[in-house]
């Protein structure tokens, strides 16, 4: 059985993707046997429009240690425009969360199309990579203890 | 004064308004005065106390002011975007609310102070205002001011948190929201907040826990924030209600920076121009996604 001081750090991601562009992106990432780390866990959503900043607040509050947020390649919105609204959104909150000390090393936004299954490989890995140089989100998850 | 109080009374005799809001005398300094009847408009005042944001009793929130009937209201430039942000997100129509427009050289701290105007008492948004008079009103009252002292605290505040670290900065906020008591002042007092039903009381699913949590305290405060952000007029309200003392101008006011800097967007009194969430160009920078 593995010990405390054995058990190396492996960072919680969550990753809220489109259903359109990110998360076809990455189903085709699986179909094509293409290896990433197993830290991320995918919410599928129907738009990045979708995503309300207070989801990624959600899971740090859960206890994840990084979120990524993922859609559609501008111009490609299924729905026409909802990731320029989440672009804007995001911009905002990044810069808030920054302020209140959530490091934004540990937020990914990225645009990844369904057929870029490499980049969402990529996107992953370096995310999971990220976080694991930055260790825990101690700070976040000790607000939660009573 | 003479002029506010003459342009009240007649609105109120002409029965163009069956309300006028503005500020009068109170036990601890200036406070809101709804005045309904001409003879009334002797109590109002207007000088450097008037610290209070009035715009916010115009929100269809507040029944028991909507309920008065037809509304002027006394506003300060800040006050008067706060009231242009009513009209751009049709929560009141133009056409319902008489502005009268107060030229404003800045106001101090509290409603409890003197009304002189130094470096030390004069409120922190007013240290960097740059708006004498509104451009938003049916009368225009008063003699142009002086502008207020000059003073930048607030901003070199802001900087200097910036200039911390994430992890020193989580620190300074847990610290702070630690005192929140969750009375939702800040939302309450705030022009701007005026939805029917806040996230933050949502029962099914629970987005914002109701308990004075840290947890819940950031998750709140950073919601707030983010819905205010584009949006805020920096009227220091929600920092003045608060009963605790929680510096949440440092948080308003940076995020109006960040705003700014973006989108080169500034709160004004034109109901005309779109605040900038909501809207978008095809070509906003996006260097931060990948």
């Amino acid at each position: 059985m593995a010990t405390e001081e054995t058990k190396a750090f492996e960072p919680k991601i969550v990753a809220f993707v489109c259903n359109w562009c990110t998360y076809t992106g990455a189903d085709l990432a699986g179909t094509s046997r293409l290896q990433m780390s197993p830290n991320v866990r995918v919410v599928r959503l129907p738009c990045t429009g979708r995503i309300d900043p207070l989801f990624l607040i959600k899971a740090f509050e859960r206890g994840a240690d990084g979120v990524i947020v993922s859609g559609c390649h501008p111009a490609d919105c299924h729905y026409t425009a909802g990731n320029y609204h989440a672009r804007r959104r995001f911009a905002v909150f990044r810069e808030i969360a920054d302020m209140m000390g959530v490091d934004n090393q540990r937020m990914t936004f990225s645009w990844v199309s369904a057929s870029e299954g490499n980049k969402w490989r990529d996107v992953v890995n370096e995310t999971t990579e990220r976080v694991r140089n930055l260790g825990p989100f101690t700070e976040y998850q000790s607000l939660s203890r009573d | 004064m003479k002029e506010l109080r003459q342009i009240a009374a007649k609105l109120l005799t002409d029965g163009a308004v069956k309300v006028v809001i503005g500020w009068e005398e109170g036990p601890r300094g200036a406070r809101a005065a709804f005045v309904t009847r001409p003879e009334d408009a002797e109590r109002l005042i207007f000088d450097a106390r008037c610290v209070q944001n009035l715009a916010t009793y115009l929100s269809p929130r507040r029944r028991h002011v909507v309920g008065l009937g037809k509304a002027a209201v006394v506003a300060k430039p800040c006050d008067a975007k706060a009231i242009a942000g009513l009209i751009r997100e049709s929560q009141v129509k133009r056409e319902d609310v008489v502005i009268l427009g107060v030229r404003c050289g800045g106001v101090v701290r509290e409603p409890t102070m003197p009304a002189s105007l130094t470096a030390e008492t004069v409120a922190d948004r007013c240290g960097i205002c740059e708006t004498r008079e509104p451009t938003l009103y049916d009368h225009l009252i008063g003699e142009p001011q002086p502008e207020p002292p000059r003073v930048t605290r607030r901003e070199e505040q802001i900087a200097a948190l910036m200039q911390k670290t994430p992890q020193e900065r989580f620190a300074f906020w847990s610290q702070q929201l630690e005192r929140c008591i969750r009375c939702h002042a800040c939302r309450e007092v705030c022009p701007m907040c005026f939805c029917e039903q806040c996230v933050a009381d949502k029962t099914r699913p629970v987005w914002i826990e109701s308990s004075s949590h840290p947890r819940a305290n950031f998750a709140w405060q950073m919601t707030r924030v983010m819905h205010q952000a584009g949006r805020c007029v920096d009227c220091g309200e929600c920092e003045r209600a608060c009963p605790v003392g929680i510096p949440l101008n440092l948080l308003t006011r940076y995020t109006a920076q960040s705003v700014e800097k973006r989108f080169g967007h500034k709160p004004s009194d034109d109901p005309s121009i779109a605040a900038p969430i909501g809207t978008f160009r095809s070509d906003d920078s996006q260097e931060f996604i990948r």
